[in-house]
């Protein structure tokens, strides 16, 4: 009966996003204020009923209802309860009905934050929002129902991938898709402002805190999955560049380059156009994210071929939602900037470099996730083009962009002088330099010129993003003038410093043995004696596990004793490594177990990782930024907005 | 004119995704297929200081196994290849394409080393002329010396059993 209500509550929903796309662009349209009125709650409604079918099927997977068919291969009765909740996005179907309550909430907020905006313009924007959420409504009840019956039920579930039966990747898709599907209020807004062909700063400044926060959310779920892919798969890598972390990071890097392109059109009514086109491509790129590679489409032929229907239906939405919008631009956008001229040396520059570094960095990633992707829909099989490629890729574009951060935080708009910038920049140039050779040589005792590189450039960008702060402090006026986008700015480029460092000194010093090991045996790395002591069976909720007791030691005194595990789930008879991890601030110790080696000893993976807490730190700290950022009292002035 | 620059983009990307939905799994053609290998000149994994070049293939059907330890797929076909080496039906030659020497041993130290013989491509100039687009790639070569298959991808039973046998006892025969 349950799922069911679920599917009823799809359909109904379906139909109220389709009474809001007329009401919203009819009432845009006629300058309608009756049919504008009926916007706000018809938003609430569809919201209400895709969340009874989110609970509905989340219900499902709670009392263990086999007979539901995407329950049936996406559980198992012996699944702790946390991940049967977290199962419902587990597979294909399920995530579509999450991104499509995520949608439903940025809908809301979007409704009820959006309240001193011009009638016509937010009914438009919640218009293109009402739409896209009808397409993907469309799409779940036609192609991927997840209430779909399956008879005879059977006994049990086939169980939920192992690989997704942790804490990290239970609330990783949640994250990472409030900030797919955030962009998609950016590309609303920007839809609406060409249909209706009123650009103006004032666009700017209402689009700015939502395309923030779609980032910082962004931020947080790529860090997320980072950390989940360092502790879980067993390699103590951080970033494997593959097309799922690709599709992540793509949105993340033209996302960047929106928020630095709107503070200019807000700022200074400059690169319009240029704006509404990061605003379409952050989006686009979101979607090619979750539904060519993240549901596998692309990844898996054979997943494929047994529904046809879906993947022409993707492509048929895809084709819509971005072509569509491409059309609208050729069309609509404005042609010519207006002629305000600024300066060759002023953050007007810097900013349109960093827009154009970052673009750079994602279209080369995306020919390095496409190539093989396009290859293996040609073949069916999965090469990677490798590491080497996607790191020189990054390398090339990043290393200017983070030395001009500095540059271009710290000059005015319009513009400056070079005096003045040289006389503000050289104490903390000359000062990164120093400390950038110092820190390395001293604690690491080795320094080389990608190292030097990176280590210098990471205390240049934490150096130079505190100076506005400080410069503001020096007066009385500068302090009134002191707000929270300022504040956001600094603790984002901060962080921002934090993870090149993490980067750079994990990358360079990175220690990384495997070794044979018996029980009673001991060994060194880096300065840390591991010994094993024993090994033991053990049984979990449903798996079965080697656990190894390892102790550590540092000069002679007992530091702390890790239990890496090799589980083998019991449903789906996959091998699993669940590593063990000192972490501390300055460095963390990795094990891992790798393969019994038959006559009582094992490969064990040891790892020293120094400073790698760092990456995910500072990625904590630039969404942090971008928190303190959305909080302005100016995206909150309503009254003056009319 | 500038702004129509992205919908033509766009335009162009989306054939390549509806081809590759109509069409069904088919092998990639590699203007390799019916020539000799290229020569090379590189050295062993195992031992830098020995030089191998193409004179040591020759003479017998060869497995050429394109492989790298940062290579999730080559993971997937190892514990195959491995089996492989064990039933001895063929001579395996891995090629370890762009990695860490020190990476590349540990791991045939801690998974096994299914390969009679092991040459290192650090820069992956062998690799271009072997026309390699990434790892895993797996090549097979006849007693004179030529390719007569190219697998993209981990190597399978299936795969073994279905596109490279049949090829081996049609010469044999």
């Amino acid at each position: 009966m349950i799922p069911e209500i679920g599917q009823f509550a799809l359909i109904i929903a379906l139909c109220l996003t389709f009474c809001l796309g007329c009401f919203a662009f009819l009432g845009a349209h006629k300058d309608n204020p009756e049919y504008m009125a009926l916007v706000s709650p018809l938003t609430h409604a569809q919201f209400i009923f895709v969340v009874v079918a989110f609970f509905c099927l989340a219900y499902s997977f709670l009392v263990d209802d086999f007979s539901v068919l995407y329950v049936a291969s996406n559980s198992h009765s012996e699944l702790p309860t946390l991940f049967k909740f977290s199962a419902v996005w587990g597979a294909h179907e399920g995530s579509l009905l999450l991104w499509i309550l995520i949608l439903t909430i940025w809908m809301v907020l979007v409704a009820n934050f959006s309240k001193a905006l011009p009638r016509p313009f937010i009914s438009r924007v919640l218009g293109v929002l009402g739409v896209l959420n009808f397409g993907f409504l469309l799409f779940t009840l036609m192609t991927s129902n997840p209430f779909e019956r399956i008879y005879p039920a059977p006994f049990n579930g086939s169980d939920l991938n192992p690989l997704l039966q942790d804490i990290g990747l239970a609330i990783h898709p949640p994250i990472l898709y409030m900030g797919y599907v955030g962009f998609a209020v950016a590309y609303a807004f920007a839809v609406a402002v060409m249909l209706s062909g009123k650009l103006d700063q004032r666009w700017a400044r209402w689009t700015r805190p939502w395309t923030t926060a779609a980032w910082l959310f962004l931020t947080i779920g790529i860090a997320l999955g980072s950390w989940w892919a360092y502790y879980e798969l067993g390699w103590g890598g951080w970033w494997f560049w593959d097309p799922v972390e690709n599709a992540s990071f793509m949105p993340w890097l033209i996302g960047t380059a929106l928020i630095h392109s709107l503070a200019v059109t807000e700022k200074r009514g400059l690169f319009k156009s240029w704006t509404l086109l990061l605003a379409i491509s952050a989006f686009s790129l979101s979607l090619l994210g979750t539904f060519l590679v993240r549901s596998g489409i692309l990844i898996s032929v054979h997943a494929f071929a047994t529904d046809p229907a879906r993947g022409i239906f993707i492509l048929m939405l895809l084709c819509i939602v971005i072509g569509g919008a491409l059309v609208l631009y050729a069309l609509r956008a404005p042609s010519i900037d207006e002629s305000v001229g600024f300066n060759a040396l002023s953050r007007e520059t810097f900013l349109l470099l960093n827009n154009v570094l970052l673009v750079i960095a994602a279209t080369l990633i995306l020919l390095g996730t496409l190539f093989p992707l396009v290859l293996e829909v040609f073949n069916g099989s999965k090469i990677s083009i490798g590491p080497p490629w996607f790191e020189l890729a990054m390398i090339v574009p990043m290393i200017p962009l983070i030395l001009l951060i500095s540059l271009g935080m710290n000059t005015f708009w319009v513009e400056q002088s070079t005096h003045d910038l040289r006389r503000k920049l050289q104490i903390p140039f000359v000062l990164s330099i120093l400390l950038g050779l110092i820190i390395p040589f001293y604690f690491y005792g080795k320094v080389t010129l990608l190292l030097a590189v990176g280590s210098i450039s990471a205390i240049w960008i934490m150096l130079s993003s505190i100076l506005p702060l400080i410069k503001k402090c020096q007066s009385s006026s500068g302090r009134k003038s002191l707000n929270r986008s300022i504040f956001g700015m600094t603790l984002a480029h901060f962080g921002l410093g934090c993870f090149v460092f993490g980067v750079t000194i994990v990358s360079a010093f990175n220690i990384e043995s495997d070794q044979r090991l018996s029980p009673g045996e001991s060994i060194f790395v880096a300065g840390y004696q591991y010994q094993l002591r024993d090994l033991k069976n053990i049984k979990g909720p449903n798996y079965e596990a080697v656990e190894a007791e390892i102790d550590i030691y540092k000069d002679g005194n007992f530091l702390t004793q890790l239990r890496p595990q090799k589980r083998t789930y019991r449903v789906q008879k996959s091998p699993m490594t669940e590593a063990g991890i000192v972490a501390g601030w300055n460095r963390d110790l990795f094990v891992a177990l790798g393969e019994d080696l038959g006559d009582g000893s094992w490969s064990i993976r040891i790892q020293y990782k120094p400073m790698i807490r760092w990456i995910w730190f500072g990625c904590f700290i630039m969404a942090m930024g971008g928190l303190i950022a959305i909080t302005d009292k100016r995206y909150r002035r309503t009254k003056s907005l009319t | 004119m500038t702004k129509f620059i992205p919908i033509i983009i766009f335009t162009i990307m989306l054939p390549i995704f509806f081809v590759g939905l109509s069409r069904n799994k088919s092998e990639l053609p590699s203007p390799l297929i019916g020539k000799t290998i290229p020569s090379f000149s590189l050295p062993s994994l195992l031992d830098p200081s020995i030089t191998i070049d193409q004179k040591s293939i020759n003479g017998k059907f060869v497995l050429f196994n394109v492989w790298a330890t940062w290579c999730v797929g080559c993971r997937e076909e190892h514990e195959f290849l491995m089996d492989l080496s064990q039933r001895k039906e063929i001579t395996i030659i891995g090629l370890n394409w762009r990695d860490n020497r020190a990476d590349a041993l540990n791991w045939l130290v801690n998974l096994g080393n299914p390969y009679e013989i092991s040459i290192e491509d650090k820069l992956g100039r062998t690799a271009i002329d072997w026309g390699v687009y990434g790892a895993p790639e797996t090549f097979l070569i006849n007693s004179n010396g030529i390719i007569i298959h190219k697998h993209l991808g981990p190597l399978s039973e299936e795969d073994w059993n279905g596109d490279f046998k049949p090829l081996i006892m049609a010469k044999q025969r």
